[in-house]
């Protein structure tokens, strides 16, 4: 017993000493946020001592279109998000459930375009959207996004699909249902925390994109909050403070909806013991 | 014949739109990226662009910064692949062990940075790993700690500034190896573990003899993906360091970025991702040939 609390305390010490190092960069962006007149990197000591205020937040927030961005991002994402998961749902079971001529060659290919630098797609993606018109528009972003993401969502469901018991089906299929009830009823709903978990995947990426936004948006009004993070760097780069506090509030939308979905994160077995033998 | 075009019929509805779009999006642009790196593309007008054959494959193969660039691609790989892995995997059964209270806590702190802003936690390494005493890290190093006597310039040498690029590579990517290995671990039904207590196996045996076994599929794709994020690095290259001093720091990407969209040499550009797309795909060919057909069978 005695052995067994000593195990159990070593186990937490470790455990916290990983968090300090996780969690330790986070606490000195926060300290710095909240400490004001930075024109060089505030000294350990005054990050400890000084007052703390959220003046830097309220500056960042009303500088530089700040606020516009971060409205920007907040739609592209969840637009983009909620358009990946109907694409990858629809494409993941197409692969798990239908059985048709070169099925694996086809779904071979989508993997390969995993293994290829995304990097310089962005030249032929750009002449692609401007024969579209999207350039410098919502729409051509977000489908690009959401159709760069189709592969690997893809990928990431079919093994959640297959795995789900075709018994479950029957109920379905005797009172006349097709594949499109199955896929409604019985393969989205057992699914819920894969979806969840490509949801936030899709979201944070999307939240985090920079290149593409970059390359693609011209109008300054249209820009999303990587690339106001970036100009705040460049335009206030001693500003260390104010560049922080723009940083927190970027990170925040994530995390919250990291929380709020975090309790459905990824478990595969979720459809074990919904059939009994 | 018929039957296959029957098929097709059936599963359209579910395939066209997304194959469409990967068509579009993806497959598209990556034949036609082969094909402008036999060009000398000019961007503006490519109707002018001048077929050059294999000469934007020959010019990589004498400069110098490409070797330097490669070269730091590989060391990136061979440091931060194995270190995101095993802190992860390190995590990963730490939390899953029952004695540990409070699971959902640390599994949410340690996963905090992968949910981050690449933007933001490069500029946040920049700044911890900032020159003289005015760096946290100079600081706990030198006043603190006292392994060192003086402050680092952390960004001003080619080591020291990769040391600071693995640093953000490997914190950010422990907990995404982590969350994976957590679910493959909780997935393991609880009744092989009873049964092999029947049998007498606890503890450490039955965690080589029923859990390391199980989690062979979970290794193959992570450290697939692993890898594959390796060579794609490119941002906080790009944001900490720009590749710079004197392009010393560049990976593969952030160099042909560079002569795509600085020098508008687009042909050579997409000449250096094709060859990057090549050592990626040898890198994991041999995996890759297992990837998507084992699956977890209980």
């Amino acid at each position: 017993m005695r052995r067994q609390r000593g195990l159990t305390l070593a186990l937490h010490m470790a455990l916290l000493l990983g968090m300090l190092l996780v969690i330790g960069p986070f606490v000195y962006m926060v300290l710095t946020s909240l400490t004001t007149d930075n024109f060089s990197l505030p000294s350990p000591y005054k990050l400890m001592h000084s007052s703390k205020t959220i003046q830097n937040y309220i500056d960042a927030w009303n500088k530089n279109h700040f606020s516009r961005y971060f409205v920007n991002s907040i739609g592209i994402s969840a637009v983009t998000m909620v358009l990946s998961l109907f694409l990858a749902t629809l494409t993941a079971y197409g692969f798990a459930r239908f059985s048709f001529p070169a099925k694996e060659p086809l779904f071979k290919l989508f993997l390969f375009s995993m293994f290829v630098p995304a990097l310089l797609n962005i030249i032929p993606q750009f002449t692609i959207l401007k024969t579209l018109h999207l350039v410098d528009t919502y729409p051509g972003l977000i489908l690009l996004y959401a159709g760069t993401g189709v592969v690997g969502g893809t990928f990431f469901l079919r093994g959640f699909f297959e795995r789900i018991p075709t018994e479950l089906e029957e109920s379905i299929v005797i009172d006349g249902g097709g594949k499109w009830t199955l896929y409604r009823s019985i393969y989205i709903p057992l699914s819920l925390p894969a979806i969840g978990t490509l949801g936030i995947f899709s979201f944070s990426g999307t939240w985090d994109e920079f290149i593409v936004a970059l390359t693609l948006i011209k109008t300054e009004s249209h820009r999303t909050l990587p690339i106001a993070l970036q100009l705040f760097q460049g335009q206030y780069a001693t500003y260390y403070g104010l560049f922080f506090a723009a940083s927190m509030m970027a990170l925040l939308p994530i995390i919250l909806i990291f929380l709020i979905f975090q309790k459905q994160f990824v478990n595969p077995n979720m459809s074990e013991g919904s059939v009994k033998g | 014949m018929v039957k296959g075009l029957k098929q097709y019929w059936q599963v359209a509805p579910y395939l066209t739109l997304g194959f469409l779009l990967t068509c579009v999006f993806v497959l598209y642009p990556l034949a036609k990226g082969i094909y402008i790196s036999f060009f000398d593309y000019k961007v503006i007008q490519p109707s002018l662009s001048e077929f050059v054959g294999f000469a934007n494959y020959r010019q990589a193969l004498t400069d110098p910064t490409v070797y330097t660039a490669l070269w730091n691609t590989l060391l990136f790989a061979a440091v931060t692949v194995p270190g995101q892995w095993l802190l992860g995997v390190i995590a990963a059964t730490l939390i899953n062990i029952q004695l540990v209270r409070f699971k959902v806590f640390f599994r949410l702190i340690y996963y905090l940075p992968v949910i981050s802003s690449w933007v933001v936690v490069s500029y946040l390494f920049k700044f911890l790993f900032a020159d003289g005493h005015s760096g946290i890290i100079n600081y706990l190093l030198t006043d603190i700690l006292h392994i060192v006597p003086e402050p680092i310039a952390w960004l001003q040498n080619r080591w020291s500034a990769n040391v600071v690029i693995w640093a953000v590579s490997v914190w950010k990517g422990i907990g995404w190896v982590m969350v994976m290995y957590l679910a493959a671990l909780q997935s393991i039904p609880k009744s092989l573990y009873e049964a092999a207590q029947i049998d007498g196996a606890k503890g450490v045996s039955s965690f080589l003899n029923i859990t390391l076994p199980l989690m062979r599929p979970m290794t193959v794709y992570v450290v697939i993906n692993l890898i594959i994020g390796a060579f794609q690095a490119f941002i906080q290259v790009l944001l900490i360091t720009r590749g710079g001093p004197l392009d010393s720091t560049h990976l593969m990407n952030t160099y042909l970025f560079k002569q795509a969209f600085e020098y508008f040499n687009f042909g050579y550009g997409t000449a250096l991702s094709v060859m990057l797309g090549l050592l990626i795909f040898i890198f994991t060919y041999g995996q890759q040939r297992t990837f998507g057909r084992e699956r977890l069978e209980y």
